[in-house]
């Protein structure tokens, strides 16, 4: 029997770009390149080493987002997915982690799936709540933060290295995991890989596809409101000394003067 | 007064600094009602009563320590029906977020993450966020249902408050979900008498320039001569020099204390993203030129293994 997984990607600002707001208090997105979130990078590996182990298995990558989120389905299957599914919809533009778990939910119940695969955490919102949001609203397991997984005879496995504790974790499927960026490397497309993602099929869907209302997502539906965006004013130059045989002094005198020793 | 659910992240009934920070905060908007489950939860009260909890709720069963994370919401959630608090506030671990967030979801509320300071508004409690790899600050509310926050360690000082902090059993039913995962094994991670990364109030960090697992003993004889705790950069923690446990960056731990030491740290970016909010910043690298420099209030331009071992030894002299 086929392992459904499906990997939820995101399409982020890339961070060494000049990240701001727009008038709306959402992200802007025109004014800086976007990419495949690097720690969503992390999901597409372990998903596509878990259909490797399997006998046979189905990698479909999702995401929600505007047209151009369109090349980090392209570079998840220039990695090696099978399929790409593409959420997109006006309605959707400033919707909140509630909002974006039920679309994720919706899209990946009707998807078909035994194994959902996200990365930890987006690079743009890092809240970190997605994984758990979605596993709550498919009602599956949430084996969430490891830095180890596998998959075998319809039970996941996996390590989560907590504050506290390192702990082994194991579920039946359907479940729902997230890996963190210590469970391995992601590999980088081929040249073949690269020219095979550009026939590989990509479904877009709508709001209306997934029998979701305007109103439940964007900025009506969201729960939480921004109401001031500000940057933070550029630190001031700081005292910057070369050390000529006595830099740990004079750095001991600085901490001294503001009372750290 | 309203109530305000807190709840509490403890370590067999040791209270962790963060709870007691959430209390602090919360008394700005309400009355604190503590919530601690699993083993020595009862042992929290004490403490919990000292800084401002009227009332602390308690629950213990096997369950918190054999499943993740599901036994803890439907916790929390007894614990929301029967408070009907004005907000829940959650300590901003990687498990707190996770409980906030499915608790929001079933109750029907908004939920904000990571904020660093928190205030009464007239529509209810404002949050500030640190966005953007530091570089924005934002306000938000929660606008539908009731405001579920985590915050992060560091975002208040701690004050005691004493309260009446009265012990209630809380009545908890699992439901179908709470035993969906199971914890088969649990290791705990070795103390190295240091403080915990996230809480710490000085952080000293090495990078590539430290050039070596060995040599990351002077960052440790630093840190230890401070009461500090260590970071490391990705690119150190990457070559294998240092646990990715202690990594400090956007894929790592974001940390907040009052002192940042980096050493032989460049400041891509992506570790800027999780150390920029810190109160005072403080480099030592060989190069000049490093984006470091642009956050700091001192830097020094040298050799981060003359440097550190003599500002160690003067800070030795100095505390006597």
């Amino acid at each position: 029997m086929s392992l459904r997984i499906v990997v939820t990607v995101k399409y982020v600002p890339d961070a060494t770009g000049d990240r701001h707001f727009a008038d709306d208090l959402t992200v802007d997105r025109d004014d800086v390149d976007g990419l495949l979130s690097e720690l969503d990078e992390y999901a597409v590996e372990q998903a596509l080493q878990i259909a490797e182990d399997a006998d046979d298995a189905e990698v479909t990558v999702l995401t929600i987002g505007p047209e151009d989120a369109k090349d980090a389905l392209r570079k998840a299957l220039s990695m090696g997915a099978d399929k790409a599914i593409h959420v997109e919809d006006d309605d959707l533009h400033g919707t909140d982690a509630i909002g974006t778990s039920l679309v994720l939910a919706k899209a990946i119940e009707k998807a078909g799936f035994d194994l959902v695969v996200s990365g930890m955490a987006s690079t743009d919102g890092t809240m970190g709540v997605v994984p758990a949001l979605v596993a709550e609203r498919l009602g599956v397991p949430q084996v969430t933060l490891l830095s180890e997984v596998s998959v075998e005879d319809g039970t996941v496995k996996g390590r989560r290295d907590g504050d506290a504790a390192s702990e082994q974790l194991e579920a039946s499927l359907p479940a729902l995991v997230s890996v963190t960026d210590q469970s391995g490397e992601a590999r980088y497309p081929s040249f073949k890989g690269i020219m095979a993602a550009k026939k590989k099929p990509v479904e877009s869907w709508d709001l209306s596809d997934l029998d979701i209302e305007a109103e439940e997502v964007g900025l009506e539906g969201a729960f939480t409101k921004v109401e001031a965006a500000n940057e933070r004013p550029a630190r001031t130059a700081g005292t910057i000394v070369k050390d000529e045989g006595e830099g740990g002094k004079q750095l001991a005198e600085f901490l001294a003067s503001q009372k750290f020793i | 007064m309203a109530e305000v659910l807190v709840y509490v992240d403890h370590v067999d009934g040791a209270v962790r600094k963060p709870t007691l920070e959430l209390l602090t905060l919360a008394r700005r908007i309400g009355e604190p009602v503590a919530v601690a489950l699993g083993n020595g939860a009862a042992d929290t009260a004490a403490t919990l009563a000292e800084h401002g909890a009227v009332k602390v709720l308690t629950h213990d069963a096997s369950e918190y320590a054999d499943y993740l994370v599901v036994p803890k919401v439907d916790a929390l959630q007894a614990a929301y029906e029967a408070v009907s608090p004005a907000a829940v506030l959650v300590p901003s671990s990687a498990e707190g977020k996770e409980i906030a967030a499915r608790l929001a979801l079933r109750i029907g509320s908004g939920i904000i993450t990571d904020a660093v300071d928190l205030e009464a508004g007239d529509e209810g409690p404002v949050a500030t966020q640190s966005v953007f790899a530091a570089s924005f600050t934002t306000k938000s509310r929660v606008i539908k249902g009731t405001p579920v926050i985590t915050v992060k360690p560091n975002s208040a000082a701690v004050e005691a408050a004493p309260a009446a902090g009265s012990v209630e059993a809380l009545a908890v039913t699992f439901s179908d979900k709470a035993t969906g995962t199971k914890v088969t094994a649990r290791t705990p991670r070795e103390s190295t008498g240091r403080p915990e990364l996230t809480e710490a109030a000085i952080v000293v960090s090495g990078g590539r320039g430290v050039n070596g697992a060995e040599n990351f003993s002077i960052i440790e004889a630093l840190a230890d001569s401070l009461g500090a705790a260590v970071g490391a950069s990705r690119a150190a923690v990457d070559a294998g020099w240092y646990p990715h446990t202690n990594q400090v960056g956007q894929t790592g731990k974001s940390v907040s204390p009052q002192l940042y030491i980096a050493n032989g740290i460049s400041g891509a970016i992506q570790h800027r993203a999780g150390m920029q909010t810190s109160k005072t910043i403080v480099a030592v690298n060989k190069d000049a030129e490093a984006p470091i420099f642009e956050l700091v209030d001192y830097g020094v331009v040298g050799d981060l293994f003359d440097v550190v071992p003599q500002l160690t030894e003067e800070i030795k002299t100095r505390k006597g």
